[in-house]
């Protein structure tokens, strides 16, 4: 294929099924029709083709593979594509959730459907581009890029206040990666090169290492998004349409943590030591303070994006542990939250295009007339709570592991969180599903449709399975998190000597 | 060169001589065709263009000085030479149907283009202070013309008669600035001058260096003498504003940077101070302006600002890869304004042009395929990759991080998430509000440039190699 590989494969088939769908004539239902089933298959495609990447995928090895290189920029700015143990189920999450996205609009989105989905396959474009990326400019090109798409679904498919939503997400996360894009110049001028593998090896002045891992953490804390650059999140969860939110939350809060994984721990190991305490700071507080928030809030998706908040308070506490546990629980976290809260706000949006609302208030005894839904609902927020036997347990508990090796203040107060999530998930889940069907709206509202069953099937079977049978997840990550303990262990190391040769 | 020549060799000079005996051809022609309407004259004059775009891109690569070493042809030349010729050849095709239906045709428009056209290119291959000056006026005389081009409208003789004035200001300025610097060096070519100023000169030759800045600066429409470009842009017809936001940019960056790294090489320190506040002063008022304009113009103007403020950033770090960025810069940012301009030219509804942001209401709507042309140059000069954009504003930025500019970089990220608000604001009009009426079908010129510019926006990320690697053989010709 003249020398492209199944990486390429992956970025340009859901262009080519954009192009696909542009070519399209006229606004009939024919033609909205075809939009979708053409934004299905390619999606169901580019999921397939994920999976053969998969299955050429060695798990024993920590190197990159499925490697390929074209000229692009400058002999030392490559168009590099590859992947490793931590970026191939990311890959796979991106690839795996996307049908259910499109699946989700089938009847939701009622308005300009093609330019609908074309933004949605340039947007998996983009972030299979971030995970797959070997190259540090290709990969800053996939993580702005799409804010693009992302700021059209907000701001065209969005709520009432989606120009604001929209605006805020942009702006927000821009700046937070301009100062990134300054750190990567800098890096390119130090080390002569932006290719991330012999980045990985080349050791940065301590100093440098500072402001450098500074840079990057202002864009990845905002990406991820922490306390206190988090607010954006809330506001683009709630206006975005409802797989919108479903690729924000799975995906596109995964590249922050990505990025302290791909690029802050292993190349900053120094910077990443010092500013540990920063960012178990900061994690706790995100655990808890947005729980509370989450408590007191009205409407459903802004709980469940607060929620967000907070477990990604758990995925930076993790990778900052700097220990196997930490850092394979926070892996499997990102994971998981992929799957549970994808799954959550596709929950949310089937009441939502019932309803029309969001408000917890409106709702209320929806057990009488939806069984299934309660069902679903019910193991999504066990899930959320991370009950054991569901998936959300086992990245939890690894992070905390990982925590308490480290700090055992951390770990203590991080589990304060774990009962919080379990306050508001399940008073949320009691105001909604349980309680009298008073509400005059609900009383003729309809159980899952089969679209919609088929939608959650898979997702609740996979957060169930990897519940009890984590491995297949954890084997993934086991040999890429021993090279990464290996390399900043020996950086440590070099400067725990220097430190004592100089005394 | 051979001693023996008494003679100047015409050979590197080729193109503006074509182009000097095209445009005496192309007198004659309009004399005795008169007023007679049609598309005659530009596509003659659109011709001349092309043939000289071949002659620049046969010149030699290497370093060559003629006529007594006052004029200098080499691969930076010829690229800044390139660049101008197709922005020139953006302006005429912009106005071929314009013109005529604004009723305000007359066979001297390509005529004045060309003409500055030629100023432009002498401006470029300048190698003393007189060549320079010559070529400034040549550029500055003609633009004044077109910028009054609608004589019966009083915004435009507005227009003109502003810029005539501070532009004749300005000119004073840098021939003051020349004579100061011809007094403390003792000659007026770029390289003796390069050899006599360096290190701690006087203050004399400060002064003299600080009012040829000022001059250079009004050319570039960098701040402090940005006044007269909002007003301007805005009073002049839409293809002459679009002419002056392309052609005469690329003219005076070369400028620009033909006299800061060939003249001035050995104060670098005393310049770069002046570029860099240049540069952020630029930047910021482009960011902040534009925020609150209504019209697409004038707004448009402080987008041209801004950008020179970015440009500047790669002067400012005064090496072959500052260079670089600059002429890249250059070259993309031509794409983007020319592909911009030529969609408020296809805002029309009946005889009535609509300039106004507020038109664009629901453009995605209506003309799906315009609106997404639009908001590819607006997400490209906000510089969010993959569009061109980002490309421009990564290597003058990466330059300036070389440099240890590193404060200059980070005020340049941050106040290009500033405009990237006003940016995004169009792009919102377009997509998330309610459509309008339809605006009338685009003339086939104003298309042609706009695809063409389109993929170079859209596509430059996919072989971004070419222009690069020509910018950099560009950039390294001049140290």
């Amino acid at each position: 294929m003249l020398g492209f590989g199944i990486l390429s494969g992956l970025l340009i088939l859901p262009l080519v099924g954009a192009a696909f769908i542009l070519s399209l004539r006229g606004d009939s239902e024919a033609a909205r029709s075809n939009a979708r089933w053409a934004a299905l298959a390619t999606t169901i495609a580019t999921f397939l083709l994920s999976l053969v990447a998969w299955a050429r995928f060695d798990i024993a090895s920590a190197s990159f593979q499925l490697v390929e290189s074209h000229a692009w920029l400058a002999e030392s700015i490559r168009f590099k594509l590859g992947v490793d143990g931590f970026s191939m189920p990311l890959v796979l999450l991106t690839t795996f959730l996307m049908p259910f996205c499109i699946l989700a609009s089938w009847e939701s989105i009622g308005t300009r459907v093609k330019e609908y989905f074309v933004a949605f396959l340039v947007l998996e474009t983009t972030m299979i581009g971030v995970f797959c990326a070997l190259d540090l400019v290709l990969f800053y090109l996939f993580f702005e890029a799409g804010l693009i798409p992302m700021f059209l679904i907000i701001g065209i498919w969005g709520g009432k206040r989606r120009i604001y939503a929209s605006f805020k997400f942009f702006l927000y996360t821009l700046l937070g990666s301009v100062l990134m894009l300054l750190a990567i110049m800098a890096m390119y001028w130090t080390a002569g090169t932006t290719d991330i593998p012999t980045l990985l090896a080349y050791k940065f002045a301590s100093n440098l290492q500072i402001w450098l891992w500074l840079a990057f953490f202002a864009s990845f804390a905002v990406k991820m998004p922490m306390w206190p650059v988090h607010t954006w999140l809330p506001d683009a969860h709630v206006e975005a349409p409802t797989a919108g939110s479903v690729i924000l939350a799975g995906v596109l809060l995964k590249m922050g943590g990505y990025g302290f994984i791909r690029v802050s721990l292993p190349m900053f190991p120094d910077a990443s030591l010092y500013f540990a305490p920063l960012v178990y700071a900061l994690s706790v507080i995100a655990i808890i303070y947005t729980s509370l928030v989450a408590l007191m809030q009205e409407d459903i998706k802004k709980l469940i994006a607060y929620s967000s908040v907070a477990h990604m308070g758990f995925v930076t506490m993790g990778l900052f542990s700097m220990n196997e546990q930490g850092i394979q629980g926070a892996m499997f976290t990102m994971i998981s939250h992929g799957l549970v809260s994808g799954a959550l706000f596709l929950c949310v949006g089937v009441i939502y295009d019932r309803m029309h609302t969001r408000e917890i208030k409106a709702y209320g005894g929806l057990v009488n007339r939806m069984p299934l839904y309660a069902v679903v609902f019910l193991i999504l927020t066990m899930a959320n709570v991370a009950l054991p036997g569901t998936s959300g347990f086992i990245g939890e508990f690894l992070t905390l592991m990982g925590a308490f090796r480290s700090n055992t203040w951390v770990a203590f107060f991080a589990a304060s969180g774990v009962i919080l999530s379990a306050a508001y998930a399940l008073w949320l889940y009691r105001r909604v599903v349980y309680g009298p069907l008073d509400k005059p709206a609900l009383q003729g509202i309809k159980d899952l449709n089969r679209r919609e069953i088929i939608t959650f099937a898979p997702l609740i079977l996979l957060i169930i399975y990897y519940g009890v049978q984590p491995g297949p997840i954890l084997d993934a990550f086991a040999a890429p998190t021993d090279a990464l303990m290996t390399s900043v262990q020996a950086a440590l190391a070099t400067v725990k000597t220097a430190a004592v040769a100089a005394h | 060169m051979n001693p023996a020549l008494t003679i100047p060799a015409f050979g590197p000079m080729l193109p503006e001589i074509l182009m000097a005996v095209g445009v005496l051809v192309l007198v004659l022609f309009g004399a005795f065709r008169g007023e007679r309407p049609g598309y005659g004259m530009s596509i003659i004059a659109l011709a001349l263009l092309a043939v000289t775009f071949v002659a620049v891109l046969m010149l030699p690569g290497e370093r060559v000085e003629t006529m007594a070493g006052s004029f200098v042809i080499d691969g930076f030349a010829k690229f800044m030479k390139a660049l101008t010729l197709l922005a020139s050849a953006g302006g005429i095709i912009l106005s071929l149907d314009y013109m005529r239906r604004e009723g305000i045709y007359r066979f001297e428009y390509p005529i004045l283009i060309i003409l500055s056209t030629i100023g432009m290119m002498m401006v470029i291959s300048a190698n003393d202070l007189i060549a320079l000056y010559l070529g400034l006026e040549l550029l500055s005389l003609s633009s004044y013309v077109i910028a009054a081009f609608d004589r019966d409208n009083a915004r435009s003789t507005e227009a003109g008669l502003k810029y005539f004035v501070l532009g004749a200001l300005s000119s004073g300025m840098l021939l003051y600035g020349a004579s100061l610097v011809y007094g403390f060096a003792g000659s007026v070519s770029f390289p003796v001058i390069a050899t006599v100023l360096q290190g701690n000169v006087g203050i004399g030759a400060i002064v003299g260096l600080v009012f040829v800045s000022a001059g250079i600066a009004f050319k570039i429409s960098a701040v402090p003498f940005h006044m007269w470009t909002p007003d301007v842009y805005e009073g002049s017809p839409t293809p002459v504003t679009a002419f002056f936001a392309a052609a005469p940019k690329m003219a005076g960056m070369a400028m620009a940077t033909r006299v800061f790294i060939d003249c001035f090489p050995g104060i670098l320190v005393q310049w770069q101070q002046i570029i860099v506040f240049v540069s952020i002063a630029s930047m910021a008022l482009g960011s902040f302006a534009a925020i609150g304009q209504r019209n697409l113009k004038r707004l448009m103007a402080y987008s041209s600002i801004g950008n020179v403020g970015y440009a500047l950033i790669g002067l400012a770090a005064g090496t072959p890869e500052g260079i670089q960025g600059v002429v890249i810069y250059m070259a993309i940012y031509l794409a983007m304004t020319l592909g911009t301009f030529a969609v408020i030219l296809g805002m029309r509804r009946g005889n009535v042009m609509f300039e106004s942001i507020d038109d664009l209401s629901g453009l995605a709507r209506t003309h799906p395929a315009l609106a997404f042309c639009l908001a590819m140059m607006m997400f490209s000069l906000a510089g969010i990759p993959p569009l061109a954009g980002f490309f421009a504003k990564f290597y003058v930025f990466a330059a300036a991080i070389q440099a240890n500019l590193v404060t200059l970089a980070v005020i340049g990220v941050v106040t290009s998430v500033i405009g990237a608000y006003y940016y995004l604001r169009i792009v919102k009009v377009m997509y998330f509000d309610a459509p309008v009426e339809r605006f009338e079908p685009m003339s086939p010129g104003v298309s042609f440039v706009l695809v063409v510019s389109s993929a170079v926006v859209l596509l430059f990320w996919l072989v971004p190699a070419p222009i690069v690697n020509a910018a950099g053989a560009a950039a390294r010709s001049l140290f």
